[in-house]
């Protein structure tokens, strides 16, 4: 795996916890959807938490624990499955601040995609990371000036810059 | 200011019937081609695989035939300039093999263009202010409407800048771009309803409430293809300034509830079909009532800056009856057919919408040649402001042409051989390209529509047998929307053989209906002589001015079921 982190490839400050390993006391870690209750009980509070969750997670589920939680990791399992990016919204909305991290299979081309869906990182399999580096991810993120949409996260969007162009 | 910025106020202050990209949309327009000119690249190099650049190409236009590459150019909402047609016509020489089909969603498609050359021709594209642009993949596809939009007498409201506005929003959404499958929008602003608006993902009718204040009701689910569904409405009537913020609802619960597991069962129709459209409407009302609406309310500033774009072109103030119109008819009587037939009422006297039919007896349904593409935009230019329009038959529009100039016109079309005079008769075929060109296909649709437009082609019959719409379809996909046929035809493969079942009573209108399999499939070669049984029947049963569609609702299946056994004790093979 690999992290991406403002169009760079960078080290990973979390880990993976398998679900047969023991909840380390500093945190650190990420977890699973099943094992979060758990490790948000057992963890000191101040030791930082992640979790790891499926695409079809219920964001009204997940809620209680979103104050908790310094990062939420979201399965791509296939460049084309986009229901991580509602997801990922839907967790904004609910006033997730912590680390919204998209982890599986995205694509260099889908990092607008991501990022204006208010992710922070992208984690990819090795073997993406292989044949697209740092520099087309770094392209990909610059493609475009400005975006129409609204209500997501982006530089600026069209609809803003026509509005000042108007008054 | 810049030597471009300068030409766009220019532009800008004379009036315009068509939208124009401002610096914004050009600026994205030509991103996406340098974007896609890369990810070619990229594809080549090896950086993207097969796989990955399936759905990039995809969502730039780009298909892999049967033979080739096939690239789909979006004309939104059917509207182009003649300025945009000449460049069609110049990629078709350039760059294919000197023609393009016009399909019934609107947009034209290059059946053999090669890969390298894709980014060249997005970029002769870009510079008329035109893309291919989600024409292809799992995202929300060109918007389509009316081709009678602003001048149908029967218009409330024009469905293009809603259109338009949808266009931009729909582009590169940030979360609606890989969703289960693709989704089709339509918008319709009259009271009859020639978008189809019942069979698409979406369908939006702008229509005014009780207080006369314009809004849409939202008709969700609809659709073809295998499993094919009429439309539910879902709100009546909703404010214009709720539009986006409730589309982004229905997207977002189709986004994470539609399926996809199975490619068959992934479109929203079948999530309407399966979650209930009581409990789908809950769930969508749900998001809708959650959703902070003010990122989301739609920019009515906005959408007036883009309805100044679709004014009215400068009518003439005409007498409602033009002599040179009435003395052309007496004179040539191949005019007058054409009159009859293929030219509609205007809203403003002394002017006419024109259909220019791409369905020539025996030709290939939708199919122009570049020099045909030259013609349609001298056409539009001589005597249309410029302007003309693809409507979802597969036909080309002239939206305003002054009953005075139709003589010259039709003298101008019938050179270039489009004057047929067949405008919603039997052999205005609306046909997918098949087995021909189209790699899902199972059975050729081509040669079947151009059969039955030969068996057809006295035109005499012709206006005897009236308006009948024949659909057909090379496989069960739908695409040559042979459920919403009054006659369908649907070619499927059974033992290494074509065989064709025949559909009737199908409706795309607000009256819709989908139509009622009339029994087991025929061989290509019965098609016409079937259909030719379902006539005679259709003709020997009718009252006065009842249509081929009418007749079947009174009668029912089982008078036109004969017109398979008929054939049958015939000694056909069927």
């Amino acid at each position: 795996m690999a992290l991406i982190s403002e169009g760079r490839f960078v080290e990973d400050s979390w880990r993976r916890l398998a679900d047969e390993e023991s909840l380390p006391r500093g945190g650190n870690c990420i977890v699973s959807e099943t094992r979060l209750v758990e490790a948000a009980s057992e963890l000191p509070p101040q030791a930082p938490l992640g979790v790891l969750l499926g695409n079809t997670a219920d964001p009204a589920k997940l809620a209680p624990y979103l104050s908790r939680l310094a990062l939420v990791a979201i399965a791509f399992p296939a460049h084309g499955d986009g229901r991580g990016f509602s997801l990922a919204w839907l967790l904004r909305r609910a006033g997730f601040k912590g680390e919204l991290r998209a982890s599986g299979r995205l694509i260099a081309d889908q990092a607008t995609h991501a990022l204006r869906c208010g992710f922070d990182t992208i984690e990819i399999a090795s073997d993406i990371a292989s044949r697209q580096d740092e520099a087309q991810w770094l392209a990909a993120a610059s493609a475009y000036g400005a975006f129409y949409q609204q209500g997501y996260a982006s530089r600026e969007t069209i609809l803003e810059d026509r509005r000042k162009t108007r008054a | 200011m810049n030597a471009h910025d300068q030409r766009h106020a220019a532009r800008a202050n004379a009036p315009t019937t068509t939208y124009l990209y401002d610096a914004y949309d050009k600026a994205f327009v030509k991103a996406r081609v340098a974007e896609f000119r890369e990810q070619v690249n990229r594809r080549l190099s090896g950086a993207l695989s097969e796989d990955e650049f399936r759905p990039l190409r995809l969502m730039n236009g780009l298909y892999l035939q049967l033979h080739a590459y096939m690239l789909r150019v979006a004309i939104p909402y059917g509207t182009l300039t003649s300025r945009q047609m000449r460049r069609l016509a110049e990629i078709a020489d350039k760059w294919d093999k000197g023609y393009g089909h016009f399909t019934t969603r609107q947009n034209l498609q290059y059946n053999w263009p090669k890969l390298i050359d894709t980014p060249d021709i997005l970029e002769a594209l870009a510079d008329v202010e035109m893309h291919a642009i989600q024409t292809s993949g799992n995202c929300i596809r060109n918007v389509t409407a009316d081709q009678f939009a602003g001048v149908a007498p029967d218009e409330f409201e024009d469905p293009r800048p809603t259109a338009e506005f949808l266009r931009q929003w729909s582009s590169l959404h940030p979360e609606f771009s890989f969703l289960p499958r693709k989704f089709k929008i339509a918008v319709s602003g009259a009271k009859e309803d020639r978008a189809a608006i019942k069979f698409h993902d979406i369908g939006l009718r702008v229509h005014a409430n009780e207080r006369g204040e314009a809004g849409y009701e939202v008709i969700v689910g609809g659709g073809l293809g295998r499993s094919p569904f009429i439309g539910k409405s879902v709100r009546a009537w909703l404010p214009r300034a709720d539009l986006l913020a409730y589309l982004e609802a229905i997207l977002r619960v189709y986004n994470r509830f539609g399926r996809r597991d199975n490619k068959f069962k992934a479109r929203i129709k079948i999530l309407v079909h399966e979650t209930g459209l009581e409990q789908l409407t809950r769930e969508i009302e749900a998001e809708f009532a959650a959703m902070d609406r003010v990122p989301f309310a739609f920019d009515l500033e906005e959408f007036e800056r883009i309805k100044g774009f679709f004014s009215p072109p400068p009518y003439e103030t005409l007498s409602p009856r033009s002599q040179a119109f009435e003395e052309g008819r007496r004179k040539e009587t191949r005019f007058d057919a054409f009159a009859s037939i293929n030219v509609a009422e205007h809203k403003i006297p002394g002017y006419a919408i024109v259909t220019v039919s791409l369905k020539p007896i025996g030709g290939i349904p939708g199919d122009a040649t570049a020099d045909q593409m030259r013609v349609l935009a001298e056409a539009a230019e001589r005597f249309g402001f410029g302007e003309l329009r693809v409507s979802h038959a597969q036909n080309i529009v002239l939206p305003h042409v002054k009953q005075d100039d139709l003589f010259a016109l039709w003298r101008l079309l019938d050179g270039a051989g489009l004057a047929t005079a067949n405008a919603g008769l039997i052999s205005d075929t609306i046909c997918c390209p098949g087995l021909d060109y189209c790699s899902l296909a199972t059975a050729r649709s081509i040669p079947i529509a151009q059969a039955i437009s030969n068996r057809f082609s006295d035109l005499e019959r012709q206006r005897l047998i009236g308006e009948l719409g024949i659909k057909i379809s090379g496989c069960i996909n739908a695409c040559g929307h042979h459920h919403i046929g009054a006659i369908g035809v649907l070619g499927l493969e059974k033992r290494g053989k074509e065989s064709y079942q025949i559909t009737l009573g199908g409706d795309p209108t607000l009256s819709a209906a989908i139509g009622e399999l009339l029994g087991p499939g025929v061989a290509a070669e019965n098609v016409p002589i079937v259909i030719e049984s379902l006539i005679e029947i259709y003709l020997h049963e009718r009252r006065d001015g009842e249509r081929f569609l009418d007749a079947w609702r009174r009668l029912g299946k089982d008078r036109f079921k004969e017109a398979l056994t008929r054939e049958g004790e015939d000694g056909a093979d069927i």
